[in-house]
């Protein structure tokens, strides 16, 4: 559980600093009068701390698979698997996914519909095309004999690749929302992008940018580039 | 006391922040049932919360019926007897406890103890209570499937929970597995609304520092909800695929019957750290609110600002920190390295003491204050006793030594029956008591009140009271009869029958409640906007019950902090939080 009590320490450290910042030493009986700055509920703020908070929980959830996984690899009897090559190519589709969701923002902030539209698009494909790849690594991995149940390394490699993949679904919904909106604004306003869509593609690039440093974590665990790390972890506890 | 203005306290009635749209509903289904408004959803979510924990009363009884009078009820065998325990444990943990204080509690009193119109992702906010729903009737249908419900024990331990001849192991298992993972993914939704209505949707003069500690409880509670639950869900989700696809996460190379089963090199380990990672926060998850609830209800009824409100709020942040470092204390007896068992036995005496400031600056809250022993300040003292109870005994079963004798004996049931059962639906209770005239307009009947608390509490000291010292005598938890085991003497059966009659009658004293809640919607006396004459903002709302949007055309400003009570040359014996200062003259 090594993993999941350095994210704990890491959350507890941002909190602290959050909240050092939040006057809690003040002596609230002895103030009386209007202080302070009232937060925004209608602003862009709210909710890009909504999304700020799901994926805390969303790197809970990821901290302790990882924490699972190095548990179960320190047993003598793990098997490390072969890990299918086209696993490069969906890592190369799903950065490419971030930059494409990057270059819809700055289009978005500069007031520019059709490259907004063509980088929502290609968003859009490569990232099911990531999920395409992901499919034929499983393809691969199930015809070279390791199905979910037959060692505890294809399973857990089952398993970490479908919730990844669950998240980039659920905000495949989103970007398609947000693509609709996208395509569907008149062409006669201005400005050209309304507040609200600007507001849903950073959104979008936010939630992007951190499926990409998941896999990211999650790709160069499968690789078993980070077993020194998970070493040091290891050595914390015992 | 002195006053102290920060600035000029000018006269600003209208709120100068941009107001936020709110939802209007249309028709009576989008108003009542498919209700955006936070206040609608907390009562959905109140009443389905209060409606399962009744199944889960019934359970208990039925457990305690055999323990008493063991074989006097033909239908309670072993099995049976396995998924009373399994399902009334779930049910109140999680269906009732979190559910109530954070989906119940958390969504009436946020937006209107902040001075917001509502929360700030309602239609988020709605979804989360229909997939609550939705989890509470996938678990009841446990009831109803093939095999029955889950009996493999609250805590769900494999590799006993899905083999084979397990109560429940059928589908049973699965389908609560299901419900879990249907709360968790529910539940944080309402979260994200909690904590970020707490961090956007503040009134203008609300400072965090001048938030009402149920807020700071509900709050802190929250965010160790978002960060425990996904250890809960990655844990289901595992044993989920166990069971159906025969992967080996947590099932370890198994002969069963002579046979070798399919499993092989999983780590039932791995399942307690995951499970206890999510199961000790769990225990704040319930206290921390009651502590904040309860917190303001002393105040109130005793007339007196809190003692030492900012030590309290980083009394309830260092609780809520070091209960993430504590969870290996419930698996003492794992087998794991000592070092860890002494690593994790300090962090659990450790809070200990944020716990004890708590408790006496509430001793010192009531020292010389104006009581009222009205029925929420009932429940409140008896919360104290019961808390501070509970939390002895954790103080035994915290150190390794004393907890490996201890381990797995009714000592441990009533241990955190007391902590975590008693303790925070006592608060339950008191709320109820307070926030009822709010929500409905109309005062609980007195005296019924005061007959439910003392008939539940001095019966929930006759349960349990007596259990520690069964559980002393050596009696094992979870057996469905202890029969003519040589160390424990005739006197512990006597013991348990007096436990039963003790359980039937608080169970019973529960119908006392449920009928002063029904009856007093229609008959109950008017109870006006603020019949505490309280300080804080949700009793300041121009309609009772609150109106949809809360405040009418203006949002409230506020000027103080919440605890303005008895203050020295004021008119009243209290100052709303939006009451402006007097410029003082002279």
């Amino acid at each position: 559980m090594g993993v999941a009590l350095i994210f704990i320490v890491i959350v507890a450290a941002f909190s602290g600093w959050w909240l050092s910042r939040q006057r809690l030493t003040a002596k609230p009986w002895l103030e009386v009068g209007v202080i302070g700055d009232a937060p925004e509920p209608a602003s862009p703020m709210t909710a890009k701390l909504g999304l700020g908070t799901f994926l805390v929980v969303a790197s809970s959830l990821f901290a302790l698979l990882v924490s699972a996984y190095a548990m179960r690899m320190s047993v003598a009897d793990w098997r490390a698997l072969r890990m299918p090559t086209v696993l490069w190519f969906s890592t190369g589709l799903l950065i490419l996914a971030s930059i494409a969701l990057h270059m819809a923002v700055i289009a978005a902030r500069s007031d520019e519909p059709g490259p907004l539209r063509s980088s929502l698009l290609a968003a859009g494909v490569c990232s099911l095309a990531f999920l395409s790849t992901q499919a034929l690594a499983w393809r691969e991995l199930a015809n070279s004999g390791h199905f979910t149940a037959s060692n505890p390394a294809s399973a857990f490699f089952y398993l970490v690749t479908a919730i990844h993949g669950a998240h980039v679904l659920g905000g495949l919904a989103a970007l398609c929302r947000t693509s609709v909106k996208a395509f569907a604004t008149p062409k006669n306003l201005v400005p050209t992008i309304p507040r609200e869509l600007t507001l849903s593609v950073e959104l979008c690039a936010i939630y992007w940018h951190f499926l990409l440093l998941v896999w990211l974590v999650l790709f160069s665990l499968l690789m078993r580039w980070t077993d020194d790390f998970i070493e040091i972890c290891r050595g914390l506890l015992t | 006391m002195v006053d102290v203005m920060h600035g000029v306290p000018e006269p600003r009635p209208a709120a100068e922040t941009e107001d936020v749209e709110l939802y209007h509903p249309h028709s009576w289904i989008t108003k009542y049932v498919f209700s955006q408004d936070a206040k609608v959803i907390a009562i959905q979510y109140s009443l389905t919360a209060l409606a399962i924990g009744l199944v889960a009363l019934v359970l208990s009884w039925l457990m305690r019926l055999q323990l008493g009078f063991p074989g006097l009820v033909s239908f309670i065998d072993p099995e049976r007897y396995y998924q009373l325990i399994t399902m009334h444990g779930m049910i109140m943990v999680i269906y009732l406890l979190t559910a109530l204080f954070l989906g119940g509690f958390g969504n009436y009193l946020i937006p209107l103890m902040l001075g917001a119109r509502d929360m700030v992702f309602p239609y988020v906010n709605m979804l989360s209570y229909w997939i609550y729903l939705l989890a509470v009737l996938v678990l009841v249908s446990g009831f109803l499937v093939p095999g029955g419900a889950a009996g493999a024990g609250w805590t769900l331990y494999p590799p006993q929970a899905i083999l084979a001849n397990t109560p429940g192991q059928q589908w049973g298992i699965i389908v609560l597995l299901v419900s879990l993972i249907l709360f968790i993914i529910g539940f944080t939704m309402g979260g994200l609304n909690y904590v970020v209505t707490v961090l956007q949707g503040r009134a203008r003069g609300m400072t965090l520092m001048r938030m009402p500690l149920t807020i700071w409880g509900i709050f802190t509670a929250t965010v160790m909800a978002l960060l425990a639950f996904p250890a809960l869900f990655v844990a289901a989700v595992m044993m989920l695929l166990d069971r159906l696809l025969g992967t080996s996460f947590f099932m370890p190379a198994i002969i069963a019957m002579g046979e070798p089963l399919a499993y092989k090199g999983g780590s039932p380990i791995l399942f307690q750290h995951l499970f206890w990672f999510f199961g000790h926060p769990e225990v704040y998850i319930v206290a921390l609110p009651a502590f904040g609830i309860v917190s303001d209800l002393i105040s109130t009824h005793a007339r007196k600002n809190i003692f030492g409100y900012r030590m309290m709020v980083w009394a309830l942040i260092a609780i809520g920190a070091l209960s993430f470092v504590v969870w290996a204390h419930h698996m003492y007896v794992s087998g794991m390295y000592p070092a860890f068992g002494f690593f994790f036995a300090t962090t659990t005496l450790i809070i200990a003491i944020p716990t004890a400031i708590k408790v006496y600056n509430w001793v010192l809250t009531l020292w010389q204050g104006d009581i009222h022993l009205t029925v929420p300040m009932l429940f409140a003292l008896g919360f104290i006793v019961t808390f501070v109870n509970g939390g002895l005994t954790g103080l035994f079963l915290g150190n390794v030594v004393v907890d490996v004798p201890l381990s797995d004996t009714m000592f441990v049931v009533a241990h955190f029956h007391m902590v975590m059962g008693v303790a925070p639906i006592l608060v339950i209770f008191g709320a109820i008591y307070h926030w009822y005239p709010k929500v409905t307009g109309r005062m609980l009947h007195d005296g019924l009140g005061k007959l439910h608390f003392w008939v539940t509490f001095l019966g929930a000291y006759a349960i349990f009271f007596p259990m520690h010292y069964i559980g002393l005598m050596g009696v094992p938890r979870r057996y469905h009869e202890i029969g003519g085991i040589a160390l424990v003497p005739p006197s512990a059966a006597t013991l348990n029958e007096f436990i039963t009659v003790a359980a039937l009658i608080v169970g019973t004293a529960q119908l006392v409640f449920l009928f002063n809640l029904v009856w007093s919607l229609g008959h109950g006396q008017p109870a006006g906007g603020n019949p505490w004459r309280a300080t804080t903002l949700e009793w300041q709302t121009p309609h009772t019950p609150p109106a949809h949007g809360n405040w009418g055309e203006t949002l409230p400003v506020v000027y103080r902090w919440p605890y303005d009570y008895s203050v020295p040359g004021a008119a009243e014996d209290f100052l709303p939080q939006n009451q402006p200062p007097v410029p003082r003259t002279g």
